[in-house]
């Protein structure tokens, strides 16, 4: 079974030279530490930068340079910096190749969800209602079954979506998935260690499963 | 043309109760904290605010949800500020949580003189309850949009790193974020700046917000500029190897 960090080299080998990538909070923000060598990448920062690099050293932080998740950053040659408008302009424009983010859960026909527990979290949806509206090439990094044993791969979301039909591709710590456009998981790895009866289990939804399933590559 | 004001005391001296205002800031980087500072000491109420967030328990908007003086928030995520979620559940606090583009264009469609937007962000979902839905064939792909209303606030207050008398406004670094957008949508536009220059002291070319969308600026003081989640690189400790004496 994949950890945090697992889930997020797997995504990271999804990254192809000259992307714009937007990465989410959690998981997502890891896969910029595993951007394979010789890859050339910029990142996008929804709050409005282009060109986002790794956090400060110690004393050099800057209160006037954040991410979106208001954690202090730095800044790469050739970055640029716009407003918040032009920052979604770009993602509405589908200019950004890549957006990795978290869920709660993702139905097999591909809606998500990631932004409310009714009752128990209201922290708004950001900017994530935006990014899969847009976004033409999604990434999901989340936990397949929660604590409770529960499985986060289902037939209709249970909590209120973010997105109707918009993820097309799933990692999580048991496999990598493709959402078919006529619905359904479409299992293509297994994580290493894990039998396809595991998956099996642990998938509400409906799970396609075609010959011998190969185990995924890391490293 | 001298829009210059005192201080941010004269700048919100006719905000009213019950009047809504767009801030600019995203988390607290770039907030306008002295107006909201005068904003608490006028003790103006039943306000509804428009701000990317809600600023944290005892800094920026969260100092104004303390002292109970909004009425209504419309905001794209609120998660740092633990007095939001208890008035916000209690229903003392209208909320109104929008996506963060739709946020950002709403605005920017006012200064642009626009009155509606389309935009993809929430359709299918409860944002898009009662909204207007039109399908459009764009970029190659036909898909449903909703239609967004562009705010009108009645005053609208920004920080600006730089700007001049004639209200030209200039922003360091992500303190941008939501502020041009805010400052267009103004009926009233406010800007505080931390270096407060005369007319032809800031390049033309380097204008993020021409003065013509602002009425009234002044020069700031006391900037906290306080750090949300302050991030830093692990040091690197270079090995000394040991030497025989």
């Amino acid at each position: 079974m994949l950890d945090k960090e697992g889930i997020a080299k797997r995504i990271a080998r999804e990254i192809k030279d000259g992307y714009y990538v937007n990465l989410g909070i959690g998981i997502p923000t890891l896969c910029a530490n595993y951007v394979p060598k010789g890859i050339n990448i910029v990142l996008q920062s929804e709050n409005g930068i282009l060109g986002m690099g790794p956090f400060p050293h110690d004393g050099e932080e800057d209160a006037d340079l954040i991410n979106a998740g208001k954690q202090t950053v730095t800044l790469l040659n050739g970055s640029s910096i716009f407003d918040s408008a032009m920052s979604f302009g770009m993602i509405r424009a589908q200019k950004v190749d890549l957006t990795i983010l978290g869920a709660m859960e993702v139905s097999e026909s591909g809606d998500i969800a990631n932004w409310k527990i009714p009752g128990k979290m209201v922290k708004g949806m950001g900017g994530a209602m935006d990014l899969v509206a847009s976004a033409k090439n999604i990434i999901v990094a989340m936990q397949q079954v929660n604590k409770a044993g529960e499985s986060k791969l289902l037939p209709k979301c249970t909590l209120p979506i973010t997105g109707v039909r918009c993820i097309k591709k799933i990692v999580t710590e048991l496999g990598v998935y493709d959402v078919l456009p006529h619905g359904g998981f479409k299992l293509l790895e297994r994580a290493p260690g894990i039998s396809v009866d595991h998956i099996r289990k642990s998938t509400a939804g409906k799970l396609i499963v075609e010959g011998d399933v190969p185990e995924m590559m890391i490293d | 043309m001298n829009k210059t004001v005192k201080n941010a005391e004269e700048a919100v001296k006719d905000v009213k109760d019950g009047m809504t205002i767009a801030l600019g800031g995203f988390g607290l980087c770039g907030i306008p904290e002295n107006c909201i500072n005068a904003l608490v000491k006028k003790n103006v109420r039943n306000l509804t605010c428009i701000s990317n967030n809600a600023g944290v328990d005892d800094f920026g908007l969260g100092l104004l949800l303390q002292g109970k003086q909004v009425k209504k928030m419309i905001s794209s995520y609120v998660g740092e500020n633990a007095e939001f979620e208890r008035q916000m559940l209690s229903g003392e606090l209208e909320v109104d949580l929008i996506p963060q583009g739709t946020l950002a264009t709403r605005l920017m469609a006012t200064g642009y003189g626009m009155p509606v937007i389309y935009t993809p962000a929430g359709v299918g979902t409860e944002v898009a309850e009662g909204k207007e839905v039109r399908r459009f064939k764009f970029n190659g792909v036909e898909k449903d949009y909703l239609m967004e209303y562009a705010f009108e606030p009645d005053f609208a207050i920004v920080k600006a790193w730089k700007g001049d008398t004639m209200g030209n406004l200039v922003f360091r670094l992500t303190t941008r974020n939501f502020s041009p957008l805010v400052a267009m949508s103004g009926k009233i536009t406010i800007a505080e700046v931390e270096h407060l220059v005369q007319p032809g002291e800031l390049d033309p070319d380097h204008i993020h917000v021409p003065g013509i969308y602002v009425h009234r600026i002044f020069q700031g003081e006391n900037y906290l500029k306080r750090i949300e989640q302050r991030t830093v690189r692990k040091k690197i400790v270079m090995e000394v190897p040991f030497i025989k004496k």
